[in-house]
Formats: structure tokens, C-alpha cells, sequence
């Protein structure tokens, strides 16, 4: 496949090209491949830095980020912040100078407002990933999503992928639209109508508020995280209510495709959004994503950083 | 660069000729095919492995491992490469600890892509020996490296190009030797 | 002695739409002149206006000067500045300051200054309710006898809809005017960008237009209810629209304004995370911006008034949600309102209707948005078909948080004169200070 990788940030998948997002795919596999070894690590970005600049607690997505950066010889560097805002103290933007000035070579940003990233690639030079920033998107995750289906179905067109739980406030679903929705799937997204706008159906998929319609003959089942972190006025009357009608139990898997597999981004509320004994089924791919997750991270650090300044 | 004129330097006869005298010289070497493996480096030394591992095969009656490597993770030039190299695989599904592996690729020349190939190698165990094979030496070595068995010395000048070309079927697989006008400036 | 001749003159208020010319002396209009020539024996400045248009000074309902209090991102001076290059003569200056106008010291600092420094007339605004807490009255005629020339808590709503009642009801007495900025402050809480497809793309948390057609029905069934007049702010949606007609239609005392950048903008302006696309109430979907077109036309909205809302980069460059809310729009509302003459639908007349007879009707301006014998010489020269590019470097306000800079416009103010001293010209010949 030739694809000519120009890109200097990777803030959303908004606009990745078809061809852009499979080679990302391609690339993440030969890195899958170095994890099978017994000395997992190759020199490809040795001597590069790269800084995970989180503005939003996380363990496991920096982490993931730190292994793979690790993976690669590169320099890895982490800053947490628990403040975002202008009124709290330095601006994000003097704080991302700042860090920008002990010159990484790589900025991986995880911020609560959706646009952060966008804002600061206008004003750094080194390469910025989107971690996630507010509801906008989570372009690494949307692409380790379609990997593990990828790999748990051997295609991903014409498949039934049904999306389940906050999706109004969810930029894993926006960044999964393009992932998953542009690539042939067929995206159902379901939740409350509080949180489930029907302006999604726009992008081609569909939305109900009944999650025995999302399951049926579904050959994947995404249940995101219920963000209880997040409402701040009530949405749904309670916790109880939530999951009796958009939890995901035994009873409502059983509608979907006899060989469905069920994802979660993590990390999950058990007996929430998803029960129990489902988490931990053998059709759970929950912890294939993660190792997911760490190949398509290497690849998207080599890509932007692997030796080579054609990009900038 | 321009191309100026291609010639043809070994033809389809020629390389298994070749190649079966290589092979000869492996085994006799190492007296015989015990504790071989061939690594063939990717993409060129792939396709001359998988020949070298059949005539193996017809002489001595032993199936030799074969596994491939790819060096991009490893190459030390990535910075000056104006272009995204593009990752392919490595597959090495045995282990290496004391075997004596045969390093095979097509053309040496300044010697980067073995010292990267070894590199890789140690990360994936502790080699006997690594012996290394080349169809064609075409000189200019930046970095002490030898091959222990050559096909063609092919002395050639910097802006000149060797291409191995061993896609497609074997009777259309062939050596060309590109003159080129002189490139400007350093590469 | 000033003679302006040989223009257009159109005065809706007055009733004239012809060629012709005014003498201003003494900071009044003293005579009009039909035709083009110049009154014989004429000793005094002659301002040739072949080609241009002359109109009663351009009146701005609706500004923010900053001052007192955020005199970095704008001043009386700076913003009367910008007003005179954008040909208003007179501009009404909102109670957000710090202090808030809640006082009459502050309504006769604002009056004493802008007599003193502004290159136009500053007609403050004083708050509704005490530190535009929403809770007390102020003391509306004392601070109406001060020069506070109408009331509002701009910025933030009334919530309260009995305290809007009660101002209601008891400025009535005094024939007092209520400018409300018509919001729901509880359903728009915490939204940065109109709630519509745009922001739900881009994960902006959004604003409904509910948040504005709720408080506008509000103020529409007070002004029902209580017989006192109101005057709906920066109308931002479709339904605002149909809901001042109706209420015109039922003949309640409710007027409205909307923004040049609400009939120019729609919300796909916020793209890339535009922070200069940012204000409240915010941009709204293509249909709201036909309908708000519509409404100028047929004479549901009265008057076109910027907001104008002055902010440093500081609060501008950074996430989008943190952004402050506003742009300014003193030196580009003519162009962007006489755009809407482009198709032929709207009479030049309308368009000064709306930035000068309308706000001086409203406010009861005296003198102002006319040119009849007598009224105060304010008096705006137009090119139509000026052709200009918007740009950073010359703008004349303190702030530069515009989302047209870039823009090719076309008609300008090329001279604005104010009690008969010019203030902003760009004739050759004419300069200002005269």
C-alpha cells in the first residue's frame, strides 16, 4: 500500500483519509510483532521524547502511551495537571510552551476542553496526538476499536457494531463513527434520549432508544462508561433505572450474533453498563483492545516521530 | 536522477548458477547443514533465501529454517530518508540460540543494512555464528562489514544503482546495473 | 459654517430620499438644500458628497466600552474612536463595567468623560438590578435624570420574572425603557456554541435556542401583563423573530434589535475551534439566519445594534470553552447591514431606519436620527460602493477579536460628523478634528 504520511499531529480522525486509517492498521501490526518477542524493543525512536501532557486523570491511556513510546527506545515523560482553566492559573498554552521549550519531540495531550489540541498545534512545533480532548475525539482509541474488530472478525464492512451508553458526551463514539462508520460497518448508537442526540444519524448511523433493537444480530457490542464524573445535572433519574434499560446483561446479548464479541474502552463500571459475568466471557475482547492499544500507539509515535523529518 | 542506461549484468541462468554455487560453498563451510538457519533480509534476500533453501533441500535431503527480518526499526538513516519507510514484517519463527545463521541479502553495499540486521538478531537470541551472503558485492562500504560468500563482485560508482530483481517467476529474474547522471550534491 | 453637497439624502425619519445637501452650524442642522448646487453666496466648508449618500448620524444601540474598570480591553476614547470610524456618531454603552452603572456616579462619570474625551455621543445604559445581581431595583429616575437613557442588566438576564414585573411596571411610571438580554440562564449553562449539528461534532457542550425563545416569551407576556415597554437584545433565532411579530401584531410595546453578525454568521463559523466565532447568544443554524433576514426586511426587528464587545487575546486564545463570549463590530456594521440591500428586496432607507431613525425612536434620542431643521448636526457621509478589505492594522478599537478580518466589504463611512465637528473622515480634503 502506498500511502504518503505527511501528517505533524494526529488530532482526530476527522480528517484521516480511508487509506491513511489502514495504514495506521498496517503499521500497528508489525509492531504487534515486536511484542511477541522475548526482548520487546527496537531503536526506532531512540533518542526521541516524547511528553504525555495530561490534563485529565488516566491511568490507563498514558500508560498504554508510556509502553508503547518505551517499546520504541524513546525517552518517555509524563506531566499531569489537574487544573485546565485560564482562571485557575497558567494557560494551557503557556504551560505547553513550556514543556514545548525542553524540546520533545512529541506532545500527547489528554484535555478536558474538546479543541485543545486543535489550539495548540497552532502554537507549537513539535507533533501532537490527541489523547482525547472533552467530547470531541479520542483518535487512537477509534483506531485501536477498529483493529481488535479487525482482527476478532477479519473485516470490518458490513458488520453490525452497536455503541451503547453516553454517547452525547462519548469522543470515543465520535472518533469510532470515523473509524468504524467510514469503513463500511453499520453503526447503531444507543443510550437515553437524554443522552443520545439524534443529530448522530447524520453521519449514516442509526439512533434508538432501545437497546434490544442496537443488540439484535450485532456482531460487535461497544458499552461505554457511564460518566458519573460528568453529570452534572441528571440525565436519568438514577443509577438502577440506567442499567435496567441500557445495561448489557446475558438476557440482551443473547440477541445479538451467536459469535458477537463485546468491547469497552474502559474502565468499566461492573453491573452498570455491563454485568458481571459478561466482562469477563470469552466473547469479551475488552483486553485485546488494550493490547490493541499499544501497538496502534507505537505506530502512531513512529509515524509522527520515527527518525525522519519529511513531515514538518 | 536520470536514468541513462540499464544493462544487464547476470540473467536468469546466470543467478541460479550462481546461487547453486553459494549454496555449495555454504555447506561445505559449515560441513553440512546442522545447526543452519537462514534469515533472509527483507525484501530482496527473501525470494534468494527460499532459493537457497531448496537447493539445500536437493543436496543434502535437510529442510533448513527460513524466517525473514525486516530492518526498518532499525536503520540508523531514518532522518535522512525523505519519505515515510514503510514497515514490513519479521518473522523468525525459531529460535536462534546456537544456530549458525545465514544472513542472506542481495546487494552489499555500504554495509548499514547488516549491522542493522544484526542488531535485530541479537534481540531475538544468541546466534552460534551469523554468516552473511550476497548475490552482488557492489563495493563502497562505510562500516567494516564483509560478506562470507559473494556471487558477482560488481565494482561499481556512487551514483550507479544495482537492482536485483527477483519478483515474478524465476526464468524473468535478472541483475541490472543503471548508469545514471551524476546526482547533485551528497546523498 | 459646514455644507454638505450634492449627495444622496436619505432620512427615513424625515421623509427624504432625494438629492440635495444640509448646513450644519452652531452643532445644528440649519438648513436643507434640494438639488445639488450650493446655496448662493455660501461662505463656510464645503463638503462635496457627488455620489455619496448622507444619512442622520449612525446610532449604535448597543455597545461595550469597558469603562470603567477593563480600560485594557477597551475605553470611552478608543471605542468612540472606533465608533466615528464606523460612522456612528452617537452609541449607547452597556452597565457590565466594573463598578456596575448601578449608580448615578458612575452614569455621570461615563457622561463626563465621553464629553470630554469620545469622538461620539455616549448615551449610557444603566443596570436593571443592583450589581446586576438579578435581586433589587436600582433607582431607575434618578439615574434616568442622571443620562442614563434606558435600563438593562445586558450580560446576564433578569431571571427573576417577578423582579422583571416589578421594573417592569414600576418604570412605566417614568416612561422608562427596559433593554433585556433574553436568556435562560439554567438551560444555557455550560454551553459554549449553538446546540445543533455543528457542536455536537465538534463536542462543544451546546446552547439551545430554547435558552432565548423562553426568556423572550417572558418578557413578551410582561410587557403584556404590565403595559411597560421592552426591547428585546441581540435576537439571535427564528422563533425570537415570529415571536416579536406576534407581539407587534397584538400591538404590545416590544421592540427588538439583532447583530450584524447574526444575519452574516451561521454556526458553522466555530469550525476549527474559531474563538472569534464565540459570543452569547451564540451562532445559529442557516435557517434562524434567513429568518432573522426576513424580520429585518418586514419591519419585525427595528434596529441593527453590534454588541460590541471589546476582549483582549488573552481571554480569546485558548479552548474553546474557555473563551470569552463576544466580538466587536463597531467599524464593520455598515458594510455588513447595507449587504442586505444586495438583493434588491431592502431600500436603502431601510437600512438607515435601522442604524439611526429606529434607535433614536426607541430611545427617545432628541435630535438624533434625523436630519429635519433643528435636529443636532450628526450626520454620516456613506460611499455605497466602496470597495475595502477589513483589516487587523487598521483597526481603531483596543481589541481585535473579529471573525471578518480578511473580509472584502463593500460600502463605508467615508466621513462622520458629530455636532458639526468632523471625526473621522477619509476624504481627501476633509480631515477630522475640523
Amino acid at each position: 500500500m502506498t500511502v504518503e504520511w505527511r501528517r505533524r499531529h494526529v488530532l482526530g480522525l476527522a480528517d484521516f483519509r480511508v487509506e491513511e486509517m489502514e495504514f495506521v492498521i498496517d503499521t500497528a501490526r508489525s509492531m504487534e510483532e515486536v511484542l511477541t518477542r522475548d526482548i520487546k524493543k527496537v531503536p526506532a525512536l531512540r533518542g526521541k521524547t516524547a511528553v504525555n501532557l495530561f490534563f485529565e486523570p488516566s491511568t490507563r491511556t498514558r500508560t498504554s502511551f508510556e509502553i508503547a513510546g518505551k517499546r520504541l527506545s524513546a525517552d518517555v515523560v509524563n506531566f499531569s495537571s489537574a487544573t485546565s482553566s485560564v482562571t485557575k492559573g497558567e494557560t494551557l498554552l503557556d504551560t505547553a510552551k513550556n514543556i514545548e521549550a525542553m524540546k520533545p519531540n512529541i506532545l500527547i495531550i489528554r484535555h478536558p476542553a474538546s479543541g485543545a489540541p486543535h489550539f495548540l498545534s497552532r502554537f507549537v512545533s513539535c507533533s501532537i496526538i490527541n489523547a482525547g480532548d472533552g467530547a470531541n475525539e479520542h483518535p487512537s482509541q477509534g483506531l485501536l476499536d477498529l483493529y481488535t474488530i479487525i482482527k476478532a472478525k477479519g473485516k470490518i464492512s458490513g458488520l453490525k457494531i452497536a455503541i451503547v451508553g453516553d454517547i452525547l458526551h462519548s469522543r470515543v463514539v465520535r472518533s469510532d463513527l470515523h473509524s468504524l462508520g467510514r469503513m463500511g460497518a453499520s453503526l447503531w448508537l444507543c443510550g437515553p434520549p437524554t443522552l443520545a442526540p439524534r443529530e448522530m444519524e447524520r453521519t449514516g448511523a442509526k439512533v434508538t432508544y432501545d437497546i434490544r433493537e442496537a443488540v439484535r444480530n450485532a456482531d460487535v457490542v461497544i458499552m461505554l462508561r457511564i460518566q458519573l464524573e460528568r453529570q452534572k445535572t441528571a440525565y436519568f433519574p438514577s443509577l438502577r433505572e440506567y442499567s435496567r434499560k441500557f445495561g448489557l446483561n446475558r438476557d440482551v446479548f443473547s440477541l445479538a450474533k451467536d459469535d458477537a464479541v463485546i468491547m469497552h474502552p474502559g474502565p468499566i463500571n461492573r453491573g452498570i453498563e455491563l454485568s458481571d459475568d459478561l466482562a469477563d466471557c470469552a466473547q469479551s475482547r475488552i483486553l485485546n483492545q488494550v493490547e490493541s492499544g499499544v501497538a496502534v500507539r507505537m505506530a502512531l509515535l513512529y509515524l509522527l516521530a520515527g527518525g525522519h523529518d519529511a513531515a514538518h | 536522477m536520470k536514468k541513462v542506461g540499464k544493462k544487464v549484468i547476470l540473467d536468469a541462468k546466470g543467478m541460479e548458477r550462481v546461487l547453486s554455487r553459494l549454496t555449495h560453498e555454504i555447506l561445505e563451510k559449515n560441513k553440512g547443514a546442522e545447526d543452519l538457519v537462514l534469515v533472509g533480509i527483507m525484501s530482496g534476500g527473501v525470494p534468494l533465501s527460499k532459493f537457497i533453501k531448496e537447493k539445500v533441500r536437493a543436496i543434502e535431503g535437510v529442510d533448513v529454517p527460513a524466517g525473514y527480518v525486516d530492518i526498518t526499526l532499525y536503520r540508523d538513516d531514518l532522518s535522512r530518508a525523505g519519505y515515510q519507510p514503510r514497515l514490513k514484517r519479521t518473522e523468525i519463527p525459531f529460535s536462534i540460540d546456537e544456530k549458525k545463521v545465514i544472513l542472506v541479502d542481495d546487494v552489499l553495499f555500504t554495509g548499514r543494512t547488516i549491522r542493522a540486521a544484526m542488531d535485530a538478531l541479537i534481540d531475538f537470541g544468541r546466534p552460534k555464528n551469523i554468516q552473511l551472503v550476497v548475490l552482488i558485492d557492489r563495493g563502497h562500504r562505510e562500516l567494516p562489514i564483509r560478506a562470507d560468500y559473494v556471487g558477482r563482485n560488481v565494482p561499481t560508482s556512487r551514483n550507479e544503482t544495482v537492482d536485483v530483481m527477483v519478483q515474478g517467476s524465476r526464468e524473468e529474474w535478472k541483475v541490472l546495473l543503471n548508469e545514471s547522471t551524476p546526482a547533485r550534491g551528497n546523498q | 459654517m459646514l455644507l454638505i453637497k450634492g449627495g444622496r439624502i436619505i432620512d427615513p425619519a424625515g421623509r427624504r430620499d432625494e438629492t440635495g445637501g444640509v448646513v450644519l452650524e452652531d452643532g445644528k442642522v440649519k438648513d436643507l438644500i434640494s438639488g445639488p448646487g450650493a446655496p448662493k453666496g455660501f461662505e463656510g466648508t464645503v463638503i462635496d458628497a457627488a455620489g455619496k449618500w448622507v444619512v442622520p448620524g449612525l446610532i449604535d444601540m448597543h455597545v461595550h466600552l469597558r469603562d470603567p474598570g477593563y480600560e485594557w480591553k477597551e475605553d470611552i476614547r478608543s471605542g468612540t474612536a472606533a465608533a466615528a470610524a464606523g460612522g456612528f456618531c452617537s452609541v449607547v454603552c452597556m452597565a457590565n463595567t466594573k463598578p456596575v452603572n448601578d449608580h448615578v456616579e458612575i452614569t455621570r462619570y461615563i457622561r463626563e468623560k465621553s464629553e470630554r474625551e469620545g469622538f461620539a455621543n455616549v448615551f449610557p445604559v444603566a443596570a436593571v438590578t443592583r450589581g446586576m445581581e438579578g435581586k433589587e431595583m436600582t433607582d431607575y429616575a434618578e439615574l434616568s435624570e442622571a443620562g442614563a437613557v434606558a435600563f438593562s442588566d445586558d450580560g446576564r438576564p433578569v431571571a427573576s420574572s417577578l423582579l422583571m414585573r416589578r421594573a417592569l411596571e414600576y418604570a412605566k411610571a417614568f416612561d422608562l425603557l427596559i433593554l433585556s438580554h433574553a436568556e435562560d440562564a439554567e438551560m444555557s449553562h455550560g454551553g459554549a456554541a449553538h446546540e445543533g449539528w455543528t457542536a455536537c461534532r465538534l463536542g462543544i457542550p451546546g446552547i439551545p435556542s430554547a435558552a432565548e425563545e423562553i426568556a423572550i416569551a417572558r418578557d413578551i407576556l410582561l410587557a403584556r401583563l404590565t403595559g411597560g415597554k421592552v426591547h428585546i437584545q441581540h435576537i439571535s433565532t427564528k422563533m425570537g423573530v415570529d415571536l416579536l411579530r406576534m407581539a407587534k401584531r397584538a400591538g404590545l410595546p416590544v421592540t427588538g434589535e439583532t447583530a450584524p453578525h447574526y444575519f452574516t454568521l451561521t454556526d458553522a463559523a466555530i469550525e476549527g475551534y474559531n474563538t472569534n466565532a464565540k459570543m452569547n447568544p451564540p451562532l445559529r443554524p442557516e435557517e434562524d439566519r434567513m429568518a432573522l433576514l426576513e424580520g429585518l426586511i418586514d419591519g419585525t426587528i427595528d434596529a441593527v445594534a453590534t454588541d460590541h464587545a471589546p476582549h483582549d487575546d488573552y481571554v480569546k486564545r485558548c479552548e474553546f470553552i474557555e473563551a470569552a463570549n463576544g466580538i466587536i463590530g463597531l467599524e464593520t456594521a455598515l458594510p455588513l447591514t447595507l449587504a442586505l440591500l444586495a438583493g434588491g428586496k431592502v431600500a436603502p432607507g431601510r437600512a438607515i431606519e435601522l442604524l439611526s431613525a429606529n434607535p433614536a425612536r426607541i430611545l427617545k434620542l432628541a435630535g438624533k436620527g434625523s436630519l429635519r431643521k433643528g435636529a443636532d448636526a450628526d450626520v454620516t457621509i456613506i460611499d455605497p460602493d466602496a470597495e475595502w478589505e477589513y483589516r487587523e492594522a487598521d483597526v481603531r478599537s483596543k481589541s481585535r477579536n473579529s471573525p471578518f478580518f480578511g473580509w472584502k466589504l463593500r460600502g463605508r463611512a467615508v466621513v462622520t460628523i458629530r455636532g458639526g465637528r468632523v471625526t473621522h473622515s477619509l476624504l481627501a480634503g476633509v480631515t477630522a478634528g475640523a
